[in-house]
């Protein structure tokens, strides 16, 4: 499903990513770790096709339409409630039975008493499961989760960990966390960044 | 075709949805248009030829529209949500039709305002420099959106909109003047269609450069 050969990524004379090899079969959970800077955030931003590689070779099996992101922004429009920017992606992404999809997520991640709230006026943690929910909408066939637990609360990463365990060997997953030991249970592999 | 204008539509109308409820952009470009031609009222001598008149005219069309193109990707810059519109499955190049009609819309709509003052403080136009307008709206939206997408994702944004869209657009000032001005405004007509056309195909064509690394 990726596979890396090689792989580097420079910006400028900033070398990011080095020589990088790895290997992620379809259902596999690839845990990312690494301190700040080692280029966690560039290779998930390369695996999902936001950046192009400066050498080696990287494959990525499913195409972008079928590929879930979840970044540090959580990508939904601050003037849109979260039921009009769910409503927006999924539209683009054809997403079968939108509405009954839409309200399934928002229910399971509890935001469906948010659901015609602003995303500007959600709390950080909703917007981070609001995020979540705009990553998984179109059912992917590989998610990319950068530090997804970041600005969720107890209640929501807990959340995330029954997501991420139900999901487990059904999806391709690519996750970088600081966290690992959250992870490190449901994971096939770890890819440790120097 | 028809699901990449579908696409096309659910952006743009999101686009406008974003303006109807933040109402960053059409204000400010209203109360530019009526702001400036109250000055061009002030500056320009008493007695002065109608062909300055149309001339000041062109120019408040197109800082207009510079105003409204500065602000066209600002929802996408701020919040890094491009990121989400690339990795949609949909063209890349429905994203710049999609921002070309919403800032078309709130050209025409500050248009609506303009053309009118611009009569009350000078002399009503006629239908060439109507047509001349709209033809013109089409161009300034097809290059426009382009390069505030370029702009978008460079440091210095504020400078080099202008810098890259002033150039690009003065065949358009040209075309419209001459439309404006000139009896048999035909020829000006064409040659605003044209420079649409072409631009448009240009534009249409590079944006998915633009908007990918």
């Amino acid at each position: 499903m990726i596979r890396a050969a090689g792989l580097e990524k420079r910006y400028g004379d900033k070398r990011v990513l080095r020589g990088l090899d790895f290997e992620l079969g379809r259902g596999g959970f690839l845990v990312v770790t690494g301190p700040n800077g080692s280029g966690k955030t560039t290779l998930l931003r390369l695996c999902a096709g936001l950046a192009v590689p400066s050498g080696g070779t990287l494959d990525v099996e499913p195409e972008r339409g079928a590929i879930g992101f979840l970044g540090h922004e959580p990508l939904v429009y601050r003037e849109l409630t979260a039921l009009e920017n769910l409503d927006l992606y999924g539209r683009l992404y054809r997403v079968p039975e939108r509405r009954e999809r839409i309200g399934m997520l928002l229910e399971r991640f509890g935001l469906w008493e948010s659901r015609r709230v602003r995303a500007a006026k959600l709390s950080r943690g909703q917007l981070q499961r609001l995020a979540l929910c705009r990553s998984l909408l179109h059912r992917p066939e590989l998610l990319i989760l950068d530090e997804p637990f970041s600005g969720l609360d107890a209640e929501g990463a807990e959340l995330l960990d029954r997501e991420l365990a139900g999901m487990r060997g059904q999806r391709t997953i690519l996750c970088s966390t600081h966290d690992p030991e959250r992870v490190v249970p449901l994971a096939s592999g770890r890819l440790a960044l120097a | 075709m028809l699901r990449y204008f579908g696409d096309a539509a659910v952006l743009a109308r999101k686009d406008l949805r974003l303006e109807l409820r933040a109402r960053d952009t059409l204000p400010a470009m209203l109360l530019f248009v009526l702001a400036i031609l109250v000055v061009f009222h002030f500056a320009l001598p008493s007695g002065s030829s109608r062909l300055a008149e149309l001339g000041l005219l062109w120019i408040a069309i197109l800082f207009t529209a510079l105003l409204g193109l500065g602000r066209a990707f600002v929802a996408e810059r701020e919040q890094g949500l491009l990121d989400g519109l690339v990795l949609a499955p949909v063209d890349r190049s429905a994203i710049w039709l999609a921002k070309g009609i919403a800032t078309f819309a709130f050209l025409a709509v500050a248009e609506v305002v303009a053309l009118p003052a611009f009569g009350l403080f000078f002399e009503p136009v006629g239908w060439s420099t109507v047509a001349g307008v709209a033809l013109a709206d089409l161009g300034i939206c097809a290059v426009g959106t382009l390069l505030a997408a370029m702009a978008a994702a460079g440091r210095a944004r504020e400078l080099l909109l202008p810098l890259l869209f002033l150039p690009l657009a003065l065949p358009i000032v040209i075309g419209g003047v001459g439309a404006s001005v000139v009896d048999g405004s035909g020829r000006y007509l064409a040659f605003l269609a044209l420079y649409d056309a072409i631009f448009a195909l240009l534009a249409w064509a590079s944006f998915e450069y633009v908007v990918t690394e």
